[in-house]
């Protein structure tokens, strides 16, 4: 029994390796494609490991100022972030503990995840150029922010609600107004899930291409779409393909690695309780 | 203390008296409102105005060259229902949808019990798997399309290596394998977020009634399907929906992989709706499809719910 539990475990082992390998290959291909020499991308049958590691193919996104679409995506991720956790906090704190507007304001609100970004990008896009907020940080970002907000409130009142009501109920009785409340006791004890939430809010806003795509010109770009600035009929520009996705994926994966514990709760709405 | 009344409506908090009740202040009273004001606020901004504006454009007829805003009722959707390029990319939706949805479920369902049971070093094969799902897609594109390059790419090759000669698919381009390739780009992408769902709710499975159910002779299929699955369901259902939803708006891998192409093979909705708004101007047309396509959606989504609870 003992020898067939210890193959079960080797067999399995192999298995779990082999599987990562496959998932990883592609992230493998790519930042090997950034490190290799012209030549040693266009080699024929294909180079598996570059002969050296080398950074020319950063160094020219860094020389010709394309690095600044990562700038671009920093600002918008992070103040869009900022605003759609304040803002929903704010809501997701009304919903848990004075239950406003009841089921229905709960489930309008979710619903608005679900709408497909291609069926309002072009009222958005008709509704920026009036406002004249096309190719500006402030379009995106109040973008971001809305399309965010659905997903931090659903997720604020449920680490909210998981809150113990004993903390608020004495800061009231000793004389704080609602806000202070608010401000003082509820923000610092949903903290964690705040982390949790602020990343995928942010994933989400870093990643994003398609509200990129249209609403972007050339002043805040987004390094979504700078990658696609690269494809181009015949002859793609693979180093630098592959050197701008490395730097704008590398930073995410570094986050959610050190965010590890909040992962499935995250991205799972809530459903999952971690 | 005033338990009641307009600001009485506290949720009482676990077996203790609602003391979180206080109608002393006029301000205390919409205190309520005021946090809920600022998300409602761009909520209906970037959500209720674009769909409002749709309705009234498409029921116009506005182009790039022309700016009729008079009443054209609904001669826009007359022409969407013969406009067989819009059912074709409905079709080509729906094929991702009905492909992609059960492969990613089956496979991650496999790779969490693969990974349900102490393994060395589970937390590094986890932390490594989830990277696909946050990579962003069109960078996931951008990577596969590098991988599928017929000469220089590595997956050509290693069918070279099985196959004994050089193969020479043109993935990207082939109507034969345009499908495989972005299915393929796609179900790699998400199949880990099913795997990570899936294998957070089998490790809640009460393992006690699987042990029980064994012990009465069930075999595997039978303890799944009569303990696993319904306790794992509530969970499943909520990944289901979301890969549901993401994939009816597929849109980031095509645009790296194919564009819709050859022609318009794989043209999803959200390609064509890109391509008829921003390429062609057909302003009242593509707000008339837009329209459509949230009725369709809404519809299906209410079904599907309603299904769902009943099977509960």
């Amino acid at each position: 029994m003992r020898a067939d539990k210890g193959l079960g475990l080797t067999l399995r082992y192999v298995t779990a390796i082999a599987v990562t390998v496959v998932f990883l290959f592609p992230i493998y291909w790519l930042a090997m494609i950034s490190f290799k020499t012209p030549e040693e991308i266009f080699a024929f049958p294909p180079v598996w490991w570059p002969e050296s590691i080398q950074f020319a193919n950063y160094a020219v996104l860094f020389k010709d100022g394309d690095v600044d679409t990562i700038w671009n995506s920093m600002v918008i991720a992070t103040v869009s972030t900022v605003c759609a956790m304040f803002l929903g906090t704010m809501c997701a704190y009304s919903i848990a503990r004075f239950r406003t507007g009841g089921n229905f304001f709960a489930d309008w609100v979710l619903s608005n995840r679900m709408i497909p970004p291609i069926v309002i990008v072009f009222p958005i896009f008709l509704l920026y150029v009036q406002l004249g907020w096309v190719d500006t940080y402030v379009g995106l970002i109040v973008l971001y922010t809305a399309f965010n907000l659905p997903y931090v409130i659903w997720m604020m009142r449920g680490y909210i609600q998981d809150i113990p009501l004993e903390l608020e109920e004495s800061a009231l009785v000793d004389g704080c107004s609602r806000w202070q409340v608010f401000m003082k006791v509820v923000w610092p004890m949903a903290r964690g899930g705040l982390f949790a939430t602020a990343v995928f809010t942010f994933v989400f806003a870093w990643n994003e291409f398609i509200f990129a795509l249209v609403l972007t010109r050339s002043d805040v770009t987004t390094f979504p779409v700078q990658v696609t600035h690269y494809f181009g009929g015949q002859s793609n520009f693979w180093a630098k393909i592959a050197a701008m996705s490395m730097l704008g994926t590398v930073p995410i994966f570094i986050a959610v690695a050190l965010l590890q514990r909040f992962l499935v709760r995250g991205i799972s709405l809530g459903a999952v309780k971690g | 203390m005033n338990s009641g009344g307009a600001t009485g409506e506290t949720v009482a908090g676990p077996g203790g008296p609602a003391l979180l009740t206080r109608a002393s202040q006029a301000a205390d009273r919409n205190f309520k409102y005021w946090m809920i004001f600022p998300a409602v606020l761009v909520i209906l901004l970037i959500g209720l105005f674009p769909v409002i504006y749709t309705l009234i454009v498409s029921t116009q007829n506005l182009t790039m060259m022309d700016e009729d805003t008079t009443f054209h009722g609904l001669m826009h959707y007359r022409a969407l229902l013969e406009d067989a390029r819009f059912w074709e990319s409905l079709l080509h939706t729906f094929i991702f949808v009905v492909v992609a949805l059960p492969a990613e479920l089956i496979f991650g369902l496999a790779m969490a019990y693969l990974f349900l049971e102490r393994l060395p070093g589970r937390q590094i094969f986890v932390a490594l798997l989830v990277l696909p799902v946050i990579t962003s897609p069109i960078i996931a594109g951008a990577t596969w399309r590098l991988l599928f390059d017929n000469r220089f790419g590595p997956i050509n090759q290693i069918l070279g290596w099985f196959a004994g000669e050089p193969v020479p698919i043109l993935w990207t381009v082939d109507p034969n394998f345009v499908y495989p390739a972005i299915l393929i780009a796609e179900i790699w992408q998400w199949t880990p977020f099913m795997f990570l769902l899936l294998l957070a709710a089998l490790s809640n499975v009460d393992q006690s009634q699987i042990e029980a159910a064994e012990l009465d002779g069930a075999g595997f299929w039978r303890t799944f399907t009569r303990i696993v699955l319904p306790a794992i369901w509530p969970v499943m259902a909520i990944a289901v929906l979301i890969r549901a939803l993401d994939l009816f708006r597929l849109f980031d891998v095509i645009w790296a992989l194919t564009r819709g192409g050859p022609g318009t093979s794989t043209e999803t909705i959200s390609i064509y709706a890109y391509v008829l708004g921003f390429q062609q101007f057909e302003t009242s047309y593509t707000s008339a499809m837009a329209f459509l396509v949230i009725v369709i959606l809404a519809v299906s989504i209410t079904l599907i719910l309603r299904r769902m609870e009943i099977d509960r």
